[in-house]
Order: C-alpha cells, then structure tokens, then sequence
C-alpha cells in the first residue's frame, strides 16, 4: 500500500486541532497509534451520565487519577471504609474523644466480670476495662499498619523501580532475592526473627514487616515500570532525548504508582491482622502496649469462661482491617478500568 | 520440557541456599543456640564454653552453615531440645500437618471454586453481592480469631467437635481445623474463580460457543470453565507451601502436634536444629510445589511451552 | 425468503444511561444471496447479526421491538432450547478474530467436532473424522495431521479457515461473517474471501457479510445495506451504491477510500465523530457531520425513501446527492 507514509504524516501535521484522522470513519482499525483522541472519546459514549452534551470536545481531557477519583466518591464501599479508617485514625490519635479511663487502670476485684453501666465491654483477666483497652489497642495497630506499609511502599518500590528500570545483572540478582524471601513462610519468619527481641516498642515488629515484606511491593513495582517503558509515549520522550532520572520522574513514576498504591492499601490490612497475629504467638508486641492480639491471647487461655475479653478487641480487629482492605479494594476497582 | 525442569532444579538451588543461610543467620545470630539446652536457666560459662564447641557454635557462622548443609545431605538433621533425633520429630510430626493441608486444599478447591463459579456467573446479583462481602470479612478476621471462635462456638457452646485435637489427628478431627487453615485463602480462591470467570464469559471464544448452539450446561463446563480455571490451579498449588508454613497458628489452637507445633517449641526452646530443620523441609516443599505448578500449568495452557 | 429483519430495535442499559444501539432496522437476504452490512463501529452492524444469531449479552443487551423472521418463523417468539437448536446446524456465524474467537486450550478437531456431537449426536471418533474432512474441505494442507493441534499453532489465514469451517459444518443455510477478513493479512484477505464465496455458491447459503471495507464488498456482493447510529441510511444493489451514492454518509464512505489514480491528493475524512448511542441528535442522526444539513434534518427524522425498486435512503435530499454525484 503506497498511500500509507504520507498518510501516516498527515497525522501528526493536523495535530490537535484540526480532526484527527480517526475520524476517517472506517479508517481500518489501528491506524493512527499516535494519537488517542478517539479512545477517549469513545469513554465518553460509555459513561457520561444524563444531560445533553455540546457538540465539540467541551470537556476536559481526564487523567487515570481524576477519573479514579470521580469514580471513588461514588462508591459507597470506598465513602463507608474511609469513614471506619478516618474515625479509626482520629481515635488512634487523642483516644481520649471517647473514654476517660486509663487502660492500664485495672482492678483485680473485678477480673472477667461482665458488661456493667460505664463499662460496657466488661472487663479483662486483670479487671481492666475492657472498652477503654480496646479504644487504646486502635493507636498501636494503626501505627503498627501504616510504619510497615509506608517502610515496605518505599524501600520496595525504590529496589523494584531501579530493577524493572535498568534490568540486566541487577534485575536478575533482585529478583532471585526475592524468590528468596518469598520462600519464608511470614508466621515462621517472624517467630524466628522476633522470638528473642526483648524491646517492648514497635519498631521490631515494623522493622520485620518491612524485611519480609517489601519483595511482595517490588515485584508489583518492577512490573509496572516494565510495562509502562515499553509504551509508546515513553519511547518517544526517550527518542527525543529525555534524561534517565526525567523520564524516572515524569514518565514512569506516575503511571507504576497506581498499582503500589493498590498493593499498599491492601496489604496495610494484613500487616494489622499480621501484628495481632505474631501478637498472639508472643512474640509481636509485649506489654505494657496496649495491643489487640495481646488482649486477645490473653483473653483466649479464659474463651470459656469470658468469651467477651476476646470478642471485643477481636471485632475492633477484624472491623479495621476490613475496612482497609475494602478501602484497597474500591482503590483497585477505581485504578483499573479494565475491571469495570 | 526436560530441560526446563533442569534449569529450573538448578535455579532452586540457590533459592533454597539462600532460604535456609537466612534462617541459619537469624536463629544464629539473633538468638542463643544453647540456651534452651541447660533447662530453664542460664548456663554457667564453663559448661556453655564446652557446649559451644561440642556443637561447633565456636568456629564461624559460615563453616557452622556449610558443616550443617553436609549433614543434611547424609540425613543428619542434628538433635531436638530432649535429645530426639530432629528427624523423628519430623516423622511424626509431617504426616499431621499433611493431613490438614489436604483437608485444607480440600475446602479451597470444593467450596473456592463452587463460590467462585456461582458468583462469576451471576455477576452483581444478589449472591455475588453477599459472596464478596462475605470473602471480604473472612480475610479480614485473622486465621486465630477464627480458629479461635471456631473452638469457641463449635467445640465450647455446641459441643460438636473436640476443642483440641488428640495426637492421632485423624481426617474426621481435622476437619474444622482444616477449614480454618483454609479460611482465607478459601476467600481468596473464591474470589479468583469469581473474576477469573467473569472475565472469560465475555470473552470471543464462549461467544462462539454460545454461537456453535452448545448447551448453556456445555459451554459453561467444557469452555468456560476448563479455562478459567486455570490461574486458580496455579494459587491452589503455590498455597501448598504457604499452608503448611502457616499451619503453626491452627496447630496451636487446635494444639495439633505437627509441624507448626514442633517449630513453636523449637523457637521457645531455642533449639536450632529444630527450627532450621524443620524450615528447611518447608522450604523444600514450596519450592517443589511450584515448581509442579508451574509444568501443571503447561499440561492446562497448551499455548505455554517451556523450552 | 430466508430471512427477513423487521423493524428491530436494541437498546443496552449501563448504569449511566440506555443506549440506543439498534433502531428500526430492517433488511432481508435470501438463499444463494449476499447482503452486505456497512457502517463503521458502533453503528449497530454487529449487534444486529448478534441479535439474529441469538447471541446478544442480555442483560445488559433488551431486545425491544421487531421480529427476526427465519424460514418464515419468527426466532424471536422461539424458545431458548429451540433457538439453540437453529444456532450452529441453520444458522452459523464466522467472526472476526480467529485466535481469540477459538478456544485456546481445545484442539480445532474437538471444536469442529464438538458440532457434529451437540448437533447430530455422533461418537467423539465419528466427529474427528468429520472434522478433518471439514479442515480438508477448506483446504488446509495435512488436515489429518494438524487436526490434534491447538489454535495458536495455525497461521492467522489457517484459523480463519477453521472458522469457516466450523461455520460450515452442519451445512446451515445462513451464514452471518462479521468482519471475517479484518484481521487478516492483505493477501490472505482475498483467499479467505474467496473460498468463502466459493462455499457460499457449493452450499447455496444466504450470506450476511458484515463489514467497513468497500473493496471487499465491490466483489461479492449482490446487495448492501449501510448503517449509521442504529439505522439502515441506505439500501441498494451493489453496482448502483458504487455508481452513484443516494445518501451523503454513503458518499463520505466511497471518497474516502484510498484510490491509486489520487496519488499525493489529501484524503476526504467525513468531519466530527460518531454519535453518542446515549444521545443520538435529534432529527437525521448524520446532520451534525453531513455537508448537505439543511433545518429540517434538524428537526425531523428522514424516512426511508425509495430511490429505485430495490433502492432506499433515508436523506431528505437523497436526490441532489445523486445528481451531485453523477457530475463529478
């Protein structure tokens, strides 16, 4: 077909003014790859919502993220769990909004003893109040979650990005240490490595979740830089001599970023349940930290007598990290189009 | 087809080096080897000295390592904390924790993929609508929550199980345990199928099969089905590993003696031989189940071929 | 006459508004005929073949007026289990992507087969032979052979033929070919097209081919319907449309093919985009992009008029459009 080169010129010259050639109307498909006018378009056809439109392209060209975003504050699962993860979050800060009481203030007289005016959760194996733990537990998983997912986002994200960027040696080297570390059950890791620290902060138990967890984020992160280095728009800036470190930063980054945070949101939900978990097992947090999994472990030795120690703190548990992983999973709903 | 299975047997080789030395490291270096072997105290210097080199712990971690790998290859797993032989922890303690695994794998693939199918076909009915939530919540709970209102409710209130399983652990007293086990990620197989299914019934070739004038009954199982399923096959076989890793949970609510078991002693008692033994063996298994997954995933996708 | 589309209409609901995908559109095409459908996407030209075939996703698909009449029956009053029965063995359809349209992990013989056992009952040995003598009959070379292989180890002209194949099986009297050439290469193109009308004359089908490439249609075709926002705009013997276009939309078409004696001239492209399903204009669909727009195509919706006996357009103005054709 000698028509094509010019064809495929005239193109580019009409630019974004005049009609681009895809509306040629029965231009054969996957002609002009250049230019996406069309695609965008035909969006439009599937999911604007009532209401007359002018004639012309009146509306903003619109990006993944404001998209996303539009499509969010219309989704009750998202409006619903950022509410439970905005309350928990303020709670997790001045815990003192809504309980008086000290959760270390504890009355021995009144171990396992039922709901009662003022304390409406009863109280725990040493008489503490078990409302006022359970209020106080929310700052230490909260912390726990978002140390751990904001350490394992960064480092892996870092170590994939370079991975999935430069590829050769390196790329190899990473991506066998992360088989690696995938090949360790997290649990067993985690009972290991946590089982002889004495210090009673979070840190270890934040530092571990980082240490076992970022392969999952670099994985994710080394195969969207993958992808989007091979898209036509990353070629092109390449082609017209775009540094490294600016293609990084304005080409790449924005567009793998969506599924890390996808990947984060989610995960920041099992790195609570994860806490509690080794928690549980003793060898996660140790008190005087006022934890949910402590609670309750401690509560779990007593299930027959007080079962409400343990069911309190263990609905606050599963309550938050529901609501982070429904918030991760309208996130991704919102992100990814193709699921729509 | 061999020799892929050969490469990939020889990438494992460093995987499973580099598995096992970091374990190795971490028991070592984080923790005190002889320090559970002088009962409940601390032992005195002189008697530590002589432990240490009675078990080798004077010379470097890396000589320590390497003496430990030659010794497992002639089957010498090193000796637990009361003086068995690791290896008879291990016989005893595998075949339970197999059992609940298969009870586990069990729940994942008759309820998963059922969930899974049900709810992929009927997309934003009703059912999907409860399904998803319902997955979503079971994620949600941590596996010991659920184990332990699982004992609570069913072993406690109800009376239909035993709280704690006796040290036979047969198939019939590992059934709740088992589904515990398998909770979440019976959650996440449902929802897997679910999507895996949706998204191949809008795909060209059921549409032809839709077009070939097949019965709806034909087209689901025989097309839609046979190809959906496959990524599912693929998480139901790499979660073999995972499951028998994170067992230890459930084997300590359910106080099964397996593998989770062992190794928890093994960790309170600082006996590493135990636990590197112990981790090694599991390591082993997960490599070699992904490695099955991945050559039972050409014998599915006739369109992969390994080279 | 073998079937007769009257007054369909189809509409899809998505939560952001219903789409008006087809609407009124009738077209008939008899036995040993070939009716082409043109139009570009989204003009209803495969939701309509859809709708005949029985295979329209539904929800979100409705079906909301018109009858389907085939061999005189409507299939749109049959049930499930009877329509299924007419899917496949008398009426059959060919679409466009072979690869993605061909069950991946299912060899071709046990999809060719797969026909003859639903159908007519046959032993799974019975079927295979059946099915190599298909792959034979339309060519493909060591039929017996490849007939264990699995899509993706055929070549792209190959698959079609399996397609064709499989279309073929049970003899159905019509054939729907929804783009069956597309994907192709360009030599390949006329080969797969060729034997498809070759099978076609065999066979003594109806053929609808479904199509956006004017030069397939010139060859084989007897007549074509063109399509634009869910409607017929045009109907007419194949030569008359070349000759002299009756309605603008029709006429934007034709120029805008390339032509080898226009060389180093721009291409005519017909302005704007297609319409909004949700928002159809009011008035002739095509006046918002059509240079002959006066008021009332604005206002009023054009029906089909009668050019000729077997000749419409639906153009308020589809005379001068003739006439200003039959100058150049």
């Amino acid at each position: 077909m000698p028509e094509q080169p010019p064809y495929e010129e005239e193109e580019f010259h009409h630019g974004p003014e005049g009609p681009p050639p895809e509306d040629l109307a029965i231009a054969p498909t996957g002609f002009g790859g250049t230019m996406d006018l069309g695609s965008s378009e035909a969006e439009t056809l599937e999911k604007t919502p009532g209401g007359p439109e002018g004639t012309g392209p009146t509306e903003k060209p619109r990006s993944l993220w404001s998209d996303a975003w539009r499509d969010l504050r219309r989704n009750p699962v998202f409006i619903i769990s950022g509410l439970v993860i905005l309350f928990l979050v303020v709670i997790s800060i001045w815990p003192s909004l809504i309980t008086d009481q000290s959760p270390l203030k504890c009355d021995l007289s009144k171990a396992q003893q039922g709901s009662q005016p003022g304390h409406p959760f009863g109280y725990d194996g040493q008489g503490c109040d078990v409302y006022t733990r359970t209020v106080y537990g929310t700052r230490v998983s909260i912390s726990v979650g978002v140390l751990a997912t904001i350490g394992v986002a960064l480092l892996g994200s870092f170590l994939g990005g370079l991975a999935g960027f430069y590829g050769g040696v390196g790329d190899s080297i990473l991506s066998r240490i992360t088989d690696i570390f995938f090949a360790i059950p997290v649990v067993l890791g985690g009972l290991v490595l946590l089982s002889v620290v004495t210090s009673n902060t979070i840190w270890p138990v934040v530092g571990f979740m980082v240490l076992l967890g970022w392969p999952q984020v670099s994985r994710i992160a080394r195969g969207s830089v993958i992808t989007t280095k091979e898209n036509d728009y990353v070629h092109a800036a390449r082609a017209l001599g775009a540094s490294n470190s600016r293609m990084m930063l304005r080409h790449i980054t924005p567009n793998a970023v969506a599924p890390v945070i996808v990947v984060a949101t989610i995960a920041l939900g099992t790195y609570i349940s994860l806490e509690a978990t080794l928690s549980y097992l003793g060898v996660g947090l140790k008190p005087p930290t006022v934890s949910w999994g402590i609670d309750i472990s401690s509560a779990s030795a007593y299930i027959r007598q007080a079962p409400h120690m343990l069911l309190w703190p263990a609905g606050a548990l599963a309550i938050t990290v529901l609501a982070f992983i429904m918030l991760g999973d309208a996130v991704r709903d919102a992100l990814d189009p193709k699921l729509r | 087809m061999g020799r892929y299975v050969i490469r990939r047997l020889l990438q494992m080789i460093p995987v499973f080096i580099g598995a096992t030395l970091l374990i190795f490291v971490m028991v070592n270096v984080m923790g005190d080897p002889i320090a559970g072997l002088c009962g409940e105290r601390k032992c005195d210097p002189a008697t530590a000295a002589q432990l240490r080199a009675e078990f080798g712990l004077d010379k470097p971690l890396w000589q320590q390592y390497l003496t430990y790998l030659g010794n497992i290859f002639t089957g010498d797993f090193g000796t637990a904390f009361n003086g068995q032989p690791v290896t008879e922890l291990m016989a005893t303690a595998f075949p339970v924790t197999i059992r609940l695994t298969i009870v586990a794998i069990f729940f994942e693939i008759i309820i998963g993929i059922t969930l899974g199918v049900i709810t992929g076909l009927r997309r934003g009915r009703p059912v999907d609508t409860g399904v998803l939530l319902l997955t979503l919540v079971v994620i949600s709970v941590p596996t010991f929550v659920t184990g332990l209102l699982a004992q609570l409710l069913l072993g406690v209130q109800w009376g239909w199980i035993q709280p704690s399983v006796s040290s036979d652990a047969t198939f019939g007293e590992l059934i709740v345990p088992g589904l515990v086990l398998a909770s979440v990620s019976l959650a996440y197989v449902t929802r897997l199928t679910r999507t895996s299914i949706a998204e191949n019934k809008r795909s060209d070739y059921v549409r032809t099969a839709v077009a070939k004038g097949l019965p709806r009954r034909r087209v689901t199982i025989r097309h839609l089905l046979r190809n959906s399923l496959i990524p599912v096959v693929t998480f139901i076989g790499t979660d073999i590993g995972a499951l028998m890793g994170g067992a230890i949970v459930t084997e300590r609510i359910f106080n099964i003696h397996g593998v989770g078991y062992q190794l928890y002693q093994g960790i309170v008692r600082q006996n590493t031989q135990t636990v590197v033994g112990f981790v090694t063996i599991l390591v082993l298994i997960f490599m070699v189940a992904n490695l099955l997954v991945d050559l039972l995933y050409a014998v599915l996708d006739p369109r992969i071929r390994y080279a | 006459m073998l079937l007769e589309v009257r007054d369909l209409h189809v509409e899809f609901r998505t939560r952001d508004g219903v789409a008006k995908a087809v609407n009124g559109v009738n077209y008939s095409v008899d036995e040993g005929e070939t009716l082409a459908v043109l139009g570009e996407s989204g003009s209803g030209k495969s939701v309509t073949a859809q709708a005949v075939m029985g295979i329209l996703d539904i929800p979100p698909g409705k079906i909301t007026g018109g009858e389907i009449l085939f061999q005189g029956k409507d299939l749109l009053k049959f049930k499930e289990e009877e329509r299924r029965k007419v899917r496949g063995a008398e009426m059959a359809m060919i679409f466009q992507d072979a690869l993605s349209s061909l069950n991946p992990v299912i060899s071709v013989g046990d999809q060719l087969g797969e026909m003859f056992v639903v159908h007519r009952g046959m032993k799974r040995k019975e079927a295979r032979a059946k099915a190599v003598e298909l792959m034979e009959h339309v060519r493909i070379p060591a039929a017996a052979e490849r007939v264990r292989d699995y899509p993706h180890q055929f070549s792209g002209g190959m698959r079609q033929r399996i397609m064709i194949a499989m279309a073929l099986a049970l003899e159905p009297a019509l054939i729907i070919a929804d783009e069956p050439t597309t994907a192709l290469d360009v030599t390949v193109q006329a080969q797969v097209m060729d034997l498809l009308a070759e099978l076609q004359r065999e066979l003594n089908m109806g053929l609808i081919l479904i199509t956006h490439d004017l030069g397939v249609v010139a060859d084989v075709a007897d007549k074509i319907a063109v399509m634009y926002a869910g409607k017929i705009v045009e109907t007419a013997p194949v030569h008359d449309i070349y000759k002299a276009p009756a309605h603008p939309y029709t006429k934007g078409l034709l120029e805008s093919i390339p032509r080898l004696d226009q060389k180093g001239e721009e291409l005519y492209a017909i302005k704007g985009l297609p319409p909004n399903l949700m928002h159809i204009p009011p008035g002739c669909a095509f006046n918002p992009r059509c240079p002959m727009a006066q008021d009332v195509c604005r206002t009023e919706v054009p029906p089909l008029f009668e050019v000729d006996a077997d000749r419409g357009s639906a153009c308020f103005f589809w005379r001068e459009c003739l006439d200003d054709t039959s100058r150049d």
